[in-house]
């Protein structure tokens, strides 16, 4: 083993990579961030609390109702998508024409009512969700490090969703529909495209993100309440980096701001927490608009 | 942002009269409060109700959400905890340390927030205030999970003994006042002018010719020393600085106590603290309930109830006030 930096490669790279996964979990969030953002004008403050119910419908499902992790993947991201189109339907279109601080607001407590209910019931200390299905079981030796196929799967899984995204939304009919709705609804609406319909599967789909993002989570870090709030304020700061005015952009800082932790892990573990806020104030200074925002 | 706010009662004629009138009818009260209530209940609500009024310096008059005052509020208490434990330096000067770090981080985190608005403003105080989290769970003198406890009142001045509850309640009761005052002195000076002119209309306030920015910055600043006041008092009072202090949960609770009480009015804040302190002390019992409820009361104040508790009862007193003119043949 050749040591660089007299780091041995394995924890490098073994850091590396664990960054790669936290950064797959940053991209995925800021993206439906991102796209919620662009159609409802709301920063949804929910997102954590939804991407941590994703990971609960998956343990709910295979502890009550034995259902697997592959059906999980595709299930609990529906039902929890469907929840928040309830949401949207009950709550979030009310406040649309009002300052977009109120959607902050708003969705703030509903992060509280459903972190809320969830410790209620699951206490703060997580359970295990042990369903990872034998094909992405164990790993490979690379020589230079050890790759658990899990953790390798995530980062492509997560790589493929952000993909199908911008390829939905940039290349297709439906997706010139929505980004023609950011730009001017009530042009399209006139055109005789039922936006309000269309507010609420984005903000469905956006939510099924997250949950998406919550069930592959599920297998690496255990399935607690606090899971979304932990995450959800770094995805803030990612997302300030980043702009929210592009997906590319919001894929690329999650990314980077990932390996940039996972660095930071290795050379200088104290400031790992700390880091991505360094880099927002830095990011701040310099582009105060973020890196791929349009200026405010 | 023009939307996030409502008309400050003094705005209205005659209501400048009601609100002296209730500041002194406040003030008899808190005076014999204590024989009616449990003074570290009245403390409690006292601390959080300058909290809240620091923060409605912010987000009512100058039209700036900050997610992250628990930086402020925790930040301070931790250092007044620690110069007076670990360092055994008098009461008053606690809280002078611990005003002034609160100031200087204030000043700090404004300068980079201000770059943004609006609800970038907000992420990125929250962002920078969790920042803040995670050095106090690291750093050696906050002692992580456990906080600084045991921490001693001391004596104000070396002469009043704080340990006994009454003379605390009316030693916090007294800066509470003094703090109060200047806030309600700030909102109504031309400062307090200008940072409404800013939030009504910020290019405007900008081809006037004023400094937009410094505005900001300044409002920001005095914010964050009163927050970082009412932060280490809550310190001496409880004689306990925690991670609960710094928490994200703690930026919500106070945004949630003025949004209750009244954004942008003068007693909105103190309403909205007493309420929130006073839920939460019969609903401890309940553990995360009080989270729900809590998210329960953002929800329902922002879908149908967005002037607060006091931003109401001013629309009703400006209505009758209206019609009573109105009927009077415009007497004045």
């Amino acid at each position: 083993m050749i040591p660089l930096l007299n780091i041995p490669t394995q924890i490098l790279f073994g850091q590396l990579l664990l960054g790669l996964i936290n950064g797959s979990f940053y991209a995925l969030l800021s993206l439906g961030l991102a796209v919620i953002f662009g159609l409802l004008n709301i920063i949804n403050f929910a997102h954590g609390a939804l991407y941590m119910m994703g990971a609960f419908g998956a343990w709910l499902m295979l502890e009550y109702l034995g259902i697997g992790y592959w059906p999980a993947l595709i299930l609990s991201p529906l039902l929890v998508g469907a929840f928040g189109v309830l949401l949207e339907k009950a709550f979030l279109h009310r406040i649309y024409k009002l300052d977009h601080l109120y959607g902050l607001l708003l969705t703030f407590g509903l992060a509280l009512i459903i972190e809320g209910l969830f410790r209620n019931y699951y206490g703060v200390s997580g359970q295990a969700y042990d369903a990872v299905p034998d094909l992405l079981k164990g790993g490979y030796n690379l020589g230079f490090m050890f790759l658990p196929i899990y953790r390798g799967w995530v980062v492509v899984a997560s790589l493929i969703i952000c993909f199908g995204t911008w390829f939905a939304i940039e290349r297709t009919k439906l997706g010139s529909y929505l980004r023609a709705a950011t730009e001017n609804p009530k042009l399209v609406q006139a055109f005789g495209i039922n936006v309000p319909r269309m507010i609420t599967l984005t903000y469905g789909f956006g939510v099924a993100l997250a949950a998406m993002a919550g069930v592959l989570a599920a297998p690496i870090y255990h399935v607690s309440p606090l899971m979304g709030s932990d995450i959800i304020i770094v995805v803030f700061a990612v997302v300030v980096i980043g702009g929210m005015g592009s997906i590319v952009g919001a894929v690329v800082s999650g990314f980077g701001l990932g390996l940039i932790e996972g660095m930071t892990k290795v050379f200088y573990p104290e400031a790992s927490n700390t880091v991505i806020f360094v880099v927002m104030a830095i990011v701040l200074l310099v582009k105060p608009a973020g890196l791929f925002g349009k200026a405010a | 942002m023009s939307t996030m706010n409502v008309e400050t009662p003094a705005a209205i004629p005659g209501t400048s009269n009601l609100t002296k009138l209730a500041l002194v009818a406040l003030l008899v009260l808190a005076l014999v409060a204590p024989f009616g209530f449990y003074p570290i209940f009245l403390m409690k609500a006292l601390c959080f109700a300058l909290f809240a009024a620091a923060f409605n310096l912010l987000l009512g008059y100058g039209g700036l959400l900050s997610f992250g005052h628990a930086a402020f509020f925790g930040g301070a208490a931790y250092i007044a905890a620690h110069v007076v434990k670990v360092l055994g330096w008098p009461p008053e000067l606690g809280l002078i340390a611990g005003t002034a770090v609160a100031a200087v981080m204030g000043l700090l985190i404004g300068w980079l927030a201000i770059r943004r608005q609006g609800i970038y403003f907000a992420m990125v105080t929250l962002a920078l205030a969790q920042m803040i989290y995670f050095v106090a769970l690291e750093a050696k003198f906050t002692h992580g999970e456990d906080g600084i406890q045991a921490v001693p009142r001391g004596k104000f001045l070396g002469l009043l003994d704080l340990s006994d509850t009454n003379t605390m309640y009316y030693f916090v009761l007294v800066i509470f006042a003094l703090a109060f005052w200047l806030i309600y002195r700030t909102i109504n000076s031309p400062f307090g002018q200008v940072l409404k002119a800013i939030r009504e209309n910020e290019p405007r306030a900008i081809s006037l010719g004023y400094r937009v920015d410094h505005y900001k910055l300044l409002a920001f600043t005095l914010s964050a020393a009163l927050a970082g006041l009412a932060g280490s008092m809550k310190a001496l009072v409880f004689q306990l600085a925690s991670l609960t202090d710094v928490d994200w949960r703690m930026s919500g609770q106070v945004v949630l106590m003025t949004l209750v009480g009244g954004v942008g009015t003068v007693f909105g804040p103190l309403v909205g603290a007493f309420i929130l302190v006073t839920m939460e002390n019969y609903l401890a019992q309940f553990g995360s309930w009080v989270t729900v409820i809590q998210g329960l009361i953002f929800v329902i104040c922002v879908l149908t109830f967005r002037k607060g508790i006091v931003g109401e009862i001013a629309e009703l007193i400006r209505r009758t006030k209206g019609e009573r003119s109105s009927g009077g043949g415009g007497g004045h």
